[in-house]
C-alpha cells in the first residue's frame, strides 16, 4: 500500500511517501497507526498525539474503524489549513 | 467548475467569463482570500501552500455538488493556489452565482467556511521567528459547524 504524508507530519517523519506491504494484524486505520508508532522515533513522535492527525483512505477522509487493504492509498496529516 | 494552481487568477477575467453566456444569473457573490503580512505578531516573508494532488480536486468538487444540492446556483467557481505565495498574493478565490441574491451570498459564505476545514491544504509560514506550520483555528470549526445539516 502506499502511504503519503502531509503538512507537519510529513516534516516530523522526514518523508512525503513510502510503500509498505501490508503488516500482518493491519485491519484498519487504528491498527495500522499503532503499526506505524512501534516502527521508528520519527514515526512515533509524528504520530504521539492522535487529536492532530487526520487520515484518508483512497483520497477520502476517514475514521479510526475504517477497514484498510493492502491496495489502498492511505495518507495522514494535520487538521487541514485550506483557504 | 474548480481550479488548483501554483498561478494567479484574474478576478474581473473569471468573473466576465461566468456572466458572459448566462444571463440568467441576477448577481453573484465573490471572495477573495490573502496572504496577510502578520501572524501573531510575526511578521511573515512568504507562506507555502502544501496540498495532496487528487484529493484536493475531489473535495473540492464534493463542496460544490453540496452548494449547488443547497441552494439554486447557476454557477460555481472555485480556484484555489498551491506553492510559495508574498504578502498581498491571492490564495484562493469562491464566485457563486444565482438568479438571486440570497442563494449566492449564502453559498459563498458556506464554501468558504467548509474550504478551511475541508480542503486538504497545509499552510507553511516563513516568517522572522523561522518557519511556522499553520494551525486549524477553533473558530474556523465553528464557522464550518454551523453549516452543519442538523438531524431530522
Amino acid at each position: 500500500m502506499q502511504l503519503l504524508y502531509f503538512g507537519w507530519v510529513r516534516a516530523k517523519i522526514g518523508i512525503s511517501q513510502e510503500e509498505i506491504e501490508l503488516p500482518t494484524g493491519v485491519s484498519d486505520v487504528r491498527t495500522l497507526i499503532d503499526w506505524l508508532q512501534e516502527r521508528g522515533n520519527t514515526h512515533s513522535e509524528a504520530l504521539e498525539d492522535l487529536s492532530v492527525i487526520r487520515v484518508a483512505v483512497n483520497q477520502e477522509m476517514a475514521e479510526m474503524d475504517t477497514p484498510i487493504a493492502a491496495k489502498d492509498e492511505i495518507a495522514l496529516f494535520p487538521p487541514m489549513t485550506g483557504g | 467548475v474548480i481550479k488548483v494552481q501554483s498561478e494567479d487568477f484574474d478576478i474581473s477575467g473569471e468573473i466576465s467569463r461566468m456572466t458572459k453566456d448566462n444571463t440568467a444569473i441576477g448577481g453573484l457573490s465573490c471572495f477573495v482570500g490573502l496572504v496577510r503580512d502578520i501572524a501573531d505578531e510575526s511578521k511573515i516573508n512568504s507562506l507555502t501552500l502544501e496540498h495532496y494532488p487528487g484529493m484536493t480536486e475531489r473535495q473540492l468538487e464534493t463542496l460544490e455538488a453540496e452548494a449547488r444540492q443547497r441552494w439554486p446556483l447557476q454557477d460555481v467557481l472555485i480556484i484555489h493556489r498551491f506553492g510559495q505565495l508574498m504578502p498581498g498574493d491571492r490564495i484562493v478565490l469562491v464566485v457563486t452565482a444565482s438568479s438571486h441574491r440570497e442563494a449566492s451570498l449564502q453559498s459563498c459564505a458556506f464554501l468558504i467556511d467548509w474550504l478551511k476545514t475541508k480542503a486538504p491544504f497545509w499552510k507553511l509560514e516563513d516568517t522572522q521567528a523561522g518557519p511556522k506550520w499553520v494551525a486549524a483555528r477553533e473558530d474556523d470549526d465553528k464557522a464550518a459547524d454551523r453549516w452543519e445539516k442538523s438531524d431530522p
